[in-house]
């Protein structure tokens, strides 16, 4: 019996040892917010713990602890701490995302907690990003990403070529030419599109020429893909396999692998979202000249966006104060700061004004521009994107980028196989 | 005993194999050494080098400036060697009584092994959450420990017993008819045999819990109890898109205690290893 007794108290006892002192326990004093970040980016950590900080001095009574969490692991994170009740006060995550989480009712409709100086400072298209489930508000979206191209500029200049402006962009059937421009068959390419994950770019950018790809009837979600959809799939394929303009190569690619191969002059662009310009920035040799061109003009410079958010958990106990809170950090000079720190573009028009975001200094101005054609993404509010983009759309881009299956026979598969997808999903 | 054979055509060519196979298991921590004494721009050269050009120890400094490394080093030690000693501490016995009093729980305790491991981690976290709020043990060290307490014992407990198997009855039995009590035999006889055994249990318990990271994201709120695998990912962002140089600094100074543990206790450990092998 004695040795029984041991064998169960040893190991609690050491467990108790573990544990001692570090449970998180309770106070009676202030409430503390538990805010879950996802900032990665050196500049962009600094700037949130900065804010937090700055808050945590101003507000006594209102403590904000920083946690920080990681964009890989987020989803499943916040999964277990829906389910066991335990969210962080304040969640950093993004749109898509959190579209999920307002269909399950994890996430606070935040229409009646939003003040109005915030909700007005935002722009009604990144509202759009986050209306979800019947029209609720269930983030608020702080910062997005355009899609532009970053370009070596000596190459541009070499080929005489005309550098695009705010106000001037290249048209789709420019670039295209400036790329057949750029490229020497054998040495040089005129564009790199890194394409291992093609799906949210095509879409975003095929709003160029009102390509949405969905379509609802009837409260019937289906896919569609016409001449509208087709445009920018074509102009990529045939600027790999038609022109040669873009190198194969780099089709099964993630956004920074071309960065060594374009430093290295082999490629004379590569297509990115804004933030790519801190890789080139923190990585270019010396000297390295390069260029933000601004997004293409098909029938619009329209592109899909989604938007970084912060949402308040349902049952979250603090929500006035995690609002409060959130309209600090999103005020327009901080919301500003934390567009600077992950290189993105705000939500914020006060912050789009910032001379911070509109300097020329590594095309700041281009890039804070672009934010005026963004739109809400069309596959956002599509129930099952998430299979369809995994299951068909991925694997079907990809062959038709390998040049394997024709236009048509692609368009098929997003069509026929996506719609049986998406029927799942019908309520 | 045997002796090993010398000299012939064989034995270069075993040389050069094993040297091989050394340069293949050295390559990721190797790369790893060097990126991490790498510059941004060095990293994003189209011609990469194994010696850096212009070696740094910025990615060090910011890794350790950016994030809490020494903490997190400490809770992950904390954690993972609580961890082990407990894991040992409760398999050793019931290995040791699975192995000298068979019965049907014998089969049980193998059948327990492996359908232990056949669930997905991601199946069982959220249940296991619920528990662990239920006894007050999200965010706390305890909680994580009893985690890897419970998911290290099943695997701990199948190298035991083969360990236990090793060590002859008849020496128990002579001990006895000596004088020796069972526990006098246990403490003299049996525990300096299966000294290698445990020592390789023990370094598995560890090496798991030191490296586990989805529990500990899931379970640990606060960033102060943070461990090394939960602080290393804050250096990634979205899509596969990382930090390299700090992530490859804070890598590299978090396989150290691993690698000085097998260092310390790598003579002991062979041993373990190659008894439970040829004896089980």
């Amino acid at each position: 019996m004695q040795r029984r007794t041991l064998l169960a108290v040893v190991p609690a006892a050491l467990v108790a040892a573990g544990t001692a002192g570090c449970s998180s326990g309770s106070s009676d004093g202030p409430v503390t917010l538990r805010f879950l970040s996802l900032a990665w980016q050196k500049e962009s950590i600094a700037a949130n713990k900065k804010l937090v900080a700055e808050w945590n001095k101003k507000n006594p009574k209102i403590q904000v602890k920083y946690v920080q969490g990681s964009w890989d692991n987020v989803h499943d994170q916040l999964v277990t701490a829906f389910e066991g009740g335990d969210a962080p006060d304040v969640i950093h995550d993004e749109s898509p995302d959190i579209a999920g989480f307002a269909a399950q009712n994890y996430l606070q409709d935040l229409t009646d907690l939003l003040p109005s100086a915030l909700k007005n400072d935002i722009s009604a298209q990144s509202w759009d990003t986050v209306k979800f489930a019947g029209g609720g508000i269930y983030g608020v979206p702080f910062l997005q990403e355009s899609q532009i191209f970053v370009a070596n500029r000596k190459l541009l200049q070499q080929a005489k070529v005309r550098i695009p402006t705010v106000d001037a962009p290249w048209t789709w059937d420019e670039y295209a030419e400036v790329c057949r421009k750029l490229t020497v068959k054998g040495k040089q390419y005129g564009v790199a599109w890194p394409l291992s994950a093609p799906v949210n770019k095509v879409l975003n950018l095929s709003l160029n020429f009102d390509g949405t790809f969905f379509g609802t009837s009837g409260g019937k979600t289906t896919v569609h893909v016409g001449d509208n959809e087709k445009q920018v799939l074509r102009r990529i394929h045939d600027q790999l396999w038609v022109d040669h303009s873009a190198d194969p190569a780099t089709v099964g690619m993630k956004g920074a692998d071309p960065l060594p191969a374009f430093f290295a002059g082999k490629y004379a662009m590569v297509p990115a979202g804004v933030y790519f310009r801190q890789q080139v920035v923190q990585g270019a040799p010396k000297g390295f000249d390069w260029v933000t061109i601004p997004p293409l003009k098909g029938t619009s410079q329209h592109q899909g966006a989604t938007s970084q958010t912060l949402s308040i958990p349902a049952d979250g106990k603090n929500q006035k104060q995690a609002m409060q809170f959130i309209s600090f950090l999103l005020n327009g000079p901080n919301q500003a700061t934390l567009a600077l720190g992950d290189w993105l573009v705000p939500t914020s028009k006060e912050a789009a004004k910032d001379p911070r975001l509109t300097t020329t200094k590594d095309d700041w101005n281009v890039a804070t521009a672009s934010q005026q054609n963004l739109v809400v993404a069309p596959y956002l509010k599509v129930d099952g994107f998430d299979e369809w983009k995994t299951k068909v759309a991925t694997p079907a881009m990809q062959q038709y980028f390998n040049n394997k299956i024709s236009l048509d026979a692609l368009a098929t598969k997003l069509v026929k196989d996506g719609n049986e997808v998406l029927k799942r999903y019908q309520k | 005993m045997s002796t090993a054979r010398r000299g012939g055509v064989g034995t270069p060519l075993k040389y050069l194999a094993l040297l091989g196979y050394l340069v293949f298991l050295a390559f990721p921590l190797a790369w790893l050494a060097s990126t991490a004494l790498k510059t941004p721009r060095e990293m994003a050269s189209l011609d990469p080098t194994w010696i850096p050009r212009h070696p740094t120890l910025a990615n060090f400094a910011e890794a350790f400036r950016e994030q809490n490394l020494t903490q997190s080093a400490g809770n992950s030690l904390l954690v993972a060697l609580t961890a082990a000693v407990l894991t040992v501490l409760l398999a050793l016995p019931a290995a040791y009584a699975l192995v000298r009093f068979r019965s049907v729980l014998n089969k049980l305790a193998l059948a327990w092994v492996l359908v232990s491991q056949v669930f997905p981690f991601i199946l069982v976290i959220i249940p296991l959450f619920m528990i662990l709020k239920q006894l007050d043990l999200v965010n706390t060290r305890g909680g994580l420990i009893l985690v890897y307490l419970t998911f290290n014992l099943p695997f701990a407990l199948w190298m035991l017993q083969g360990y236990v198997r090793g060590v002859p009855k008849e020496l128990e039995e002579a001990a006895s008819v000596d004088g020796a009590g069972r526990l006098r035999v246990l403490r003299t006889v049996v525990a300096p045999l299966l000294a290698p055994g445990v020592v390789a249990t023990f370094l598995f318990a560890f090496i798991s819990s030191w490296n586990e990271f989805m529990f500990a994201l899931v379970l640990l709120k606060d960033p102060d109890l943070a461990t090394l695998p939960l602080t290393l990912v804050r250096f990634t962002g979205a899509d596969g898109v990382a930090r390299l140089g700090p992530l490859a600094a804070a890598a590299l100074l978090a396989t150290i205690p691993s690698l000085a543990l097998f260092a310390v206790i790598q003579r002991r450990l062979t041993a373990g290893l190659l008894a439970g092998a040829v004896k089980g």
